[in-house]
């Protein structure tokens, strides 16, 4: 008799369900796999990068806020020890494969204890309680990242070499494809492109197990859940874990692209907050989220200065406009469109785009009252 | 002969500051239908949640099939063979008719991993299922989500059905529906505890009868007795279960 293993299964059936949809994440995935070859600029393809390292960063989160209803601000201290477990060990074992393999697994050993550790404390109290407590972890994470300046280089960080096939220096062919030398950075780029797609995949399809299914039981009403057979602290504790480890191996991704792993380019707040704002453009609750919501946000965060370089250059002369479009305001500019994007897509750009038939009905548009009960339902789902 | 299934004795139970249950005690036998009847306020809700172990008992004893459940989780006492349908159509909203199903069959992780024979048994006795299989929950009507909760207690074999108000706000034909429904499930080998304040079918399923009052157990015996006694419901139960 034979056995053999349903492949199908490894792969998740949530598919977009919506056509703009998926024509969206075609035309995002098409310009990220042709980037190096049609880019120029260090930016643009810096940018690319940074998408597809936040897509797995906030799908993980997701998982979190979106699948379970909690509320962690701990992410980033994942995502940091992605990093740094990577760049200590290539500074300690040297640069190649096998460090970076020891790095990403010590580092995937250490975040899987610490959201253990965490869960185990302080999944069991009230809502509140358990995203202060990992605000105060991650304070307490970037305070250490400063202080054991011997294993992480202090604020300055570490700045590390790769495997040769990782390093600019490298050369893939000798011969040049479509003008582009691929080199170590090309190598590296389709190295990380590879990563997030097999992560965001992973994820997508840990959603839509039964062990998914179980987590959204959870966060519509944990007493049903809990009544129903399952124990809603042991699956939360897991899904704390299992974001734990995709953390951090966007971590790893960051560190790959950057060769550099500091305080501020792995652990700040200003990255959770970045996370936080792109999982609600991109829609709460649907791991395609992660992707439109990163690249809205990140080519947003990107560009919106030279736009407004642009724009105070064209309406300069007339009075008042040229400082309210001064490319130093690019901030206040950024929190208007996420108001407006918040105001007009409650459910995110995903959830907007999976109901199309109702978007085009004007008569069922939601009114602002419907609009604030569903950022308040999100917001009473979250614990 | 009866046999003795769920056994509660000298319960008590605290919410906050509050002393809710002040020694409830009761049995609940073997393939019979225990109605908990009660006026509002009064504890029926509050001892379903208590057996469940969703309110821990503060003091007494509960044994269900001989075994003492005071203590153990929630999920543990699930696990022993107790589904709950709590008031108000205890669904996922946002999940489908078949996720709701699926998470209720907990060894199952597709349709076809769930006994088909029993399936289709429930697809008979509630046909809503089955109708609105892939459709969220949340989108169903009072009827029709009260059905999927009830369907979802029983997608695998269970002991004890606690079943709380599965009337509450559903139109008369439904009711009956779902009175019917309850006598199959009594005929499959099941037993329920079911809290009703509906008294027509309250009299329709019942074997048994507890009455609680303020806390307390204040009368039980087989439910023809009861229903026969006119002073018995007036005083515990009130005007509001008179037909």
């Amino acid at each position: 008799m034979t056995t053999s293993m349903d492949w199908t299964r490894l792969i998740s059936r949530d598919r977009p369900g919506s056509r703009l949809l998926i024509i969206l994440l075609i035309a995002i995935i098409a310009v990220l796999l042709v980037a190096p070859f049609a880019l120029t600029g260090a930016k643009a393809i810096s940018i690319c990068v940074k998408i597809m390292i936040f897509a797995v960063l906030v799908a993980s989160f997701d998982l979190l806020l979106g699948y379970t209803g909690i509320v962690s601000f701990a992410h980033t201290v994942f995502f940091g020890i992605g990093a740094y477990g990577v760049g200590i060990a290539i500074i300690r074992l040297g640069a190649s494969w096998t460090s970076l393999a020891v790095g990403a697994s010590a580092a995937i050993v250490v975040s899987v204890l610490l959201a253990l550790v965490i869960g185990l404390f302080s999944l069991r109290v009230r809502a509140i309680f358990f995203s202060m407590i990992t605000l105060a972890l991650s304070a307490a994470a970037q305070t250490l990242a400063t202080q054991l300046s011997n294993l992480t280089g202090g604020e300055d960080g570490i700045i590390f070499r790769l495997p040769p096939a990782l390093m600019p220096s490298f050369r893939l062919l000798d011969t040049k494809i479509f003008g582009l030398t691929i080199d170590g950075k090309v190598v590296c780029y389709y190295f990380i492109f590879a990563m997030s797609v097999t992560f965001v995949l992973a994820l997508l399809r840990i959603v839509n197990s039964p062990f998914g299914r179980v987590l959204l039981a959870i966060r519509d009403n944990e007493f049903r859940a809990e009544a129903i057979g399952y124990p809603v602290f042991v699956f939360r504790t897991l899904s704390n874990v299992v974001a734990a480890v995709f953390a951090c191996l966007a971590g790893v991704m960051l560190s790959l692209w950057l060769r550099y792993t500091g305080p501020d380019a792995s652990l700040s707040f200003e990255i959770m907050l970045d996370i936080l704002m792109i999982v609600i453009i991109g829609g709460v609750g649907t791991i395609y989220g992660s992707i439109v919501g990163a690249v809205a946000f990140l080519v947003a965060q990107g560009y919106l200065q030279d736009l407004l370089k642009g724009a105070s250059a064209a309406l300069g002369s007339l009075p008042g406009i040229g400082k309210v479009l001064s490319p130093d305001r690019w901030m206040l500019w950024l929190g208007l469109l996420f108001i407006l994007a918040v105001y007009y897509f409650p459910t995110g750009i995903v959830g907007v785009l999976r109901r199309p038939a109702r978007r085009l009905d004007s008569s069922s548009k939601p009114s602002a009252k419907e609009r604030l009960s569903i950022v308040y339902r999100w917001m009473g789902r979250a614990r | 002969m009866t046999e003795l299934l769920l056994n509660l004795e000298n319960v008590h139970t605290h919410i906050g500051l509050y002393h809710i249950l002040q020694g409830v005690g009761f049995r609940a036998q073997r393939n019979r239908i225990t109605l908990l009847l009660g006026r509002n306020g009064a504890g029926k809700t509050t001892t379903l949640r208590t057996i469940m172990g969703l309110w821990p008992a503060s003091k007494g004893r509960i044994s269900f099939a001989g075994t003492d459940i005071v203590g153990r989780s929630t999920s543990e006492i699930s696990r022993l063979g107790i589904a709950y349908v709590p008031e108000n159509m205890g669904i996922f909203p946002d999940l489908s008719v078949k996720e709701n199903m699926l998470l209720a069959a907990r060894n199952a992780s597709r349709v076809t991993d769930i006994d088909q024979q029993r399936l289709e048994w429930i697809f008979e006795l509630f046909p809503a299922v089955h109708q609105f299989w892939n459709r969220p929950a949340g989108k169903l009507s009072g009827g029709q989500k009260q059905m999927v909760a009830m369907a979802r207690a029983i997608v695998e074999p269970r002991e004890l059905l606690l079943i709380d108000e599965p009337s509450k706000g559903l139109a008369p034909a439904i009711v009956n529906n779902m009175a019917e429904a309850m006598l199959k499930l009594k005929q499959s080998g099941a037993s329920i505890l079911l809290v009703e304040q509906n008294l027509q079918l309250a009299r329709e399923v019942g074997d048994d009868v507890a009455i609680i009052d303020a806390g307390r157990i204040v009368h039980t015996g087989p439910a023809d007795e009861c229903f026969a006694r006119d002073d018995l419901l007036k005083t515990h139960l009130g005007l509001a279960l008179c037909p």
